[in-house]
């Protein structure tokens, strides 16, 4: 290592380290300072940093005045299927695409590039009028096979990364061992898989929990919205919204990919990223 | 190698499949069609079919959606009306208005990003104590829908319960609330802080790895022979990272430019068009006034224009590479 550092220029990066931690935290804090406040402290004109008297009545309005439940369960549906269904799909071409060299893997590769570039208002206007002719606007699956494909993309960049790291040698094996391509993929490489696939379906979950404009255009009636489709349902017409509850229903949206990306994290920042999955 | 494993389709054609026989291993007899045999096309279909019916299949209809006079809800057919769409939108002043405000929007906002971040990027490759929070905190914003994120921030925004306005007057800084959101010159910068404190952690992490893979011993050599901080950095550092950089600002800057929820949520467009980004725009025509051939022309020109400006960043930045 190199530790020529002057005391002073590590003061300097202690100071530049603490701005960007305030930067990052305190809307943070000021989202869950907000849910936990009473209606009165909520009414008063001095904004404080903390609660006086934590309470969860915003919570108890939030759930009364939008349909949390049934919000969290259409999001909970679509996320599920759309992860599982789109990895499902994504390992086996995944595998394609690492193993053969062909012109599909690569036209499938610049596609992944090139889809990232188009406004999703070039897209969901044809989609909007495919879906239509299949009934399929306004429904779940309509969602979850729009989810799909836009997961794919990542899905498949992600996966990829996991099959390079799988040793040709030990499908060599399987080969001599008389195995055809689909067995040696089954038995030997998809279970050395199982952290990547893993990883990828968490990804794909958070990031269908997290969509909203798909969902804005595509679900019309209120029961079939997804969590957050109904968020936007808190700020009213003129702005104007009802500041606790519109805060309590913002931070349960975000607990489960929270909880995902806490579990992702590590993976995320040392491995998928950097273009070397480490086995 | 052959089709004898179980899960094959049925009616696939049986010429080298019966067991006991030696693979194949002349070219004939592998029957591939374009470089793949029958079983990565199995495997590949499932994916494939789906990307083709419902994203290269649309975006190829969106496309020619642009050139006719479709409309959401009408019984007569559309019809093909050429340039039509275009010339219009070349007098439009509205989208233009927009154009010029999604371009600031994400020229500003890549900008921002990308300097925070390997700030911060460098910083955390540093053994600094309370990396480990720093380094956790940089995640949360990524894991966050971004409703949720826009629905944060108008709550720190807010004119008289915000804790913006709450602590700057505390600081002595402002004298009376501020309505962030509402003010025509304020609502653009407010923004723009909100969509660099989104991106920030995508980059971060991005531009970490980067440096991660920068080799040690060539800092120490170079630091061996004298140089100095900077002096490392430009010759070390930086020509290392560069490729990640150029991936991850062209990525950031298409992100940017067609980004949509963040704004929707914080301001709707507000006030008076002055946040109102072109996907917005697009979306209002498309899905308030059902003009879908329009709207699609909007997309074609953002498409259009995304694509040369990257090209001339992406060819400049590769010609210095050259010299």
């Amino acid at each position: 290592m190199i530790t020529d550092r002057s005391p002073f220029a590590r003061a300097g990066q202690y100071l530049a380290l603490l701005c960007y931690l305030v930067f990052l935290a305190f809307p943070l804090l000021w989202l869950v300072s907000t849910a936990f406040k009473s209606p009165q402290e909520l009414g008063s004109v001095d904004a404080e940093w903390l609660p006086r008297h934590p309470s969860l009545d915003s919570f108890a309005a939030a759930f009364e005045q939008q349909p949390l439940v049934r919000s969290a369960l259409n999001s909970l549906v679509v996320a599920s299927c759309a992860a599982a269904l789109s990895v499902a799909v994504a390992v086996p071409a995944a595998y394609v695409m690492v193993r053969y060299r062909s012109v599909v893997g690569r036209a499938a590769t610049g596609w992944i590039l090139v889809s990232q570039m188009f406004p999703f208002v070039l897209v969901i206007i044809p989609l909007f009028l495919v879906l239509k002719s299949f009934h399929l606007v306004n429904s779940l699956s309509g969602l979850i096979l729009v989810y799909v494909v836009w997961n794919l993309p990542f899905a498949l960049w992600m996966l990829q990364g996991y099959v390079r790291a799988v040793p040709a040698s030990l499908e060599e094996a399987a080969a001599i061992d008389g195995c055809g391509r689909l067995r040696t993929l089954r038995s030997v490489v998809l279970p050395l898989l199982t952290p990547g696939v893993v990883a990828t379906v968490m990804f794909s979950f958070v990031t269908a929990w997290n969509e909203f404009f798909f969902a804005l255009v595509l679900l019309k009636s209120p029961e079939k919205q997804t969590m957050s489709v109904i968020l936007t349902h808190f700020i009213g017409a003129e702005g104007a919204a009802d500041l606790g509850p519109l805060a309590a229903a913002a931070l349960m949206a975000t607990l489960p990919s929270l909880l995902f990306f806490a579990l992702l994290q590590r993976r995320l920042v040392s491995g998928v990223l950097s273009g070397a999955v480490k086995g | 190698m052959s089709v004898t494993a179980p899960g094959t389709p049925p009616g696939t054609a049986p010429s080298a499949a019966s067991a006991g026989k030696p693979p194949p291993r002349s070219v004939r007899e592998h029957r591939r069609a374009l470089g793949l045999d029958r079983d990565a096309w199995f495997l590949l279909l499932p994916a494939l079919l789906p990307i083709l019916l419902l994203s290269a299949g649309p975006l190829l209809y969106g496309l020619s959606l642009a050139f006719t006079d479709a409309q959401s809800g009408r019984t007569e057919v559309t019809e093909f009306t050429g340039l039509a769409n275009f010339a219009d939108l070349r007098l439009d002043s509205l989208f233009w208005d927009s154009f010029t405000i999604g371009l600031v929007w994400a020229v500003s906002v890549t900008v921002l990003q990308f300097a925070l971040a390997l700030g911060l990027a460098v910083l955390l490759n540093q053994n600094l104590r309370f990396r480990w929070l720093a380094r956790t905190l940089a995640l949360v914003p990524w894991a966050m829908p971004e409703v949720v994120v826009g629905v944060m921030w108008r709550l720190v925004y807010n004119q008289d319960a915000g804790i913006l306005n709450a602590t700057l007057r505390d600081l002595h800084l402002i004298s009376e609330n501020v309505d962030w959101l509402a003010g025509v010159s304020l609502a653009l910068p407010a923004v723009i802080v909100v969509g660099v404190w989104a991106g920030m952690p995508q980059t971060t992490v991005v531009l970490l790895a980067g440096l991660q893979n920068v080799p040690l011993e060539l800092h120490e050599a170079a630091a061996l022979d004298g140089a100095g901080r900077w002096r490392r950095f430009a010759a070390v550092t930086w020509p290392a990272l560069k490729p990640v950089v150029l991936a991850i600002t062209a990525l950031n800057f298409i992100w940017n430019f067609n980004s949509f929820g963040l704004v929707y949520v914080l301001t709707g467009g507000g006030p008076g068009g002055a946040t109102r980004l072109p996907m917005l725009f697009a979306y209002e025509e498309a899905f308030r006034y059902g003009q879908f051939g329009y709207a699609a022309a909007m997309g074609l020109v953002m498409v259009a224009v995304i694509a040369v400006l990257l090209t001339v960043f992406l060819r400049n930045r590769l010609k210095e590479e050259d010299r």
